[in-house]
């Protein structure tokens, strides 16, 4: 029998679909009867999901615009 | 930098011609990725005058040493190895009274504790506005150990694989997995005290 530790520890693998078919039959054997094993992997999944879905803040225009500069003028020179 | 129509072009050719001197295809790279890499150097670095550093050097040494870019991984990947060992260097030159070190730890697995168990409701996030969400997952993920950040970041935001993760921090695969699932357990457990169900009552667990 798997303890919940067990499943603890195969929890981001079974997200990422990285396991075999064997061992994701005895986790998910382990969540239908373990109501806070199933808990943590679905608000798990949830915390992923909503970070996956993150994107990144517009670089604030002075911080583009010293980059675009400096960019330039290695640019240039390099390639005079 | 003019302004490219470039917006379509696939990445290898704009990697070529970048190459041949073409700055304007190099423009479009760093439009590219500007946004995700200095969003990394701020949540490694954990300081905006940092961030901003490692973004403008990470493009400076991308741009310099464009022909060492063989092209057998993604070019994202490549300048996100450039972009983490700016920022974990300024971390650790900041942090001189605290030491930040890659080396890999053992690992007790005693930090893999789950304290709250609450189920979400339905959708929680749609429940806020675009930047109190923001607000909320920026400040969780800086709650995190520079690692255990680090790895999160590449591996769920920027969504590496493991192994590109693995590379870019110069970390085991091994390593790399077990920080990631503490992080992810770390982060369910910041984020369930915004987001459980109403009414649910978090209980001791383990
Ligand atoms: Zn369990």
């Amino acid at each position: 029998m798997l303890t919940c530790k067990d499943f603890l520890s195969e929890l981001s693998d079974y997200l990422d679909e990285t396991i075999d078919a064997e061992l994701r039959a005895k986790l998910e054997r382990h969540i239908t009867e373990c109501p806070n094993c199933w808990v943590i992997a679905d608000t798990t999944r949830k915390t992923i999901q909503i970070y996956k879905g993150m994107e990144p803040y517009p670089i604030p225009p002075d911080v583009e615009s010293r980059l675009m500069q400096a960019l330039e003028k290695k640019m240039a020179a390099k390639h005079k | 930098m003019a302004v490219s129509s470039l917006a379509g072009i696939d990445e290898s050719a704009l990697v070529v011609q970048s190459r041949e001197g073409d700055t304007t295809a190099f423009g479009e790279l760093v439009r590219r990725y500007e946004g995700k890499i200095f969003r990394l150097g701020q949540h490694v670095t954990q300081n905006r005058e940092d961030a901003e550093d490692v973004l403008q050097e990470t493009f400076m040494k991308a741009y310099e040493h464009l022909d060492q870019f063989k092209g057998d991984s993604k070019f994202y990947t490549w300048i996100v190895r450039i972009a983490v060992n700016q920022a974990l260097m300024k971390l650790r030159r900041r942090k001189t009274d605290r030491s930040v070190s890659l080396d890999e730890t053992i690992d007790t697995g005693e930090d893999m504790v789950v304290r709250e168990i609450a189920a979400w409701g339905e959708d929680p996030e749609q429940q806020l506005s675009r930047e109190e969400l923001g607000g909320i997952l920026d400040t969780a993920i800086d709650s995190l150990e520079p690692l255990y950040r680090s790895v999160f970041v590449l591996r769920d935001i920027d969504e590496l694989s493991t192994e590109e993760t693995a590379e870019a921090l110069g970390l085991s695969v091994p390593a790399v997995k077990s920080r990631l699932l503490r992080a992810r357990l770390q982060l369910r457990e910041k984020l369930t005290r915004f987001f459980k169900r109403k009414g649910d009552d978090a209980f001791a667990y383990m």
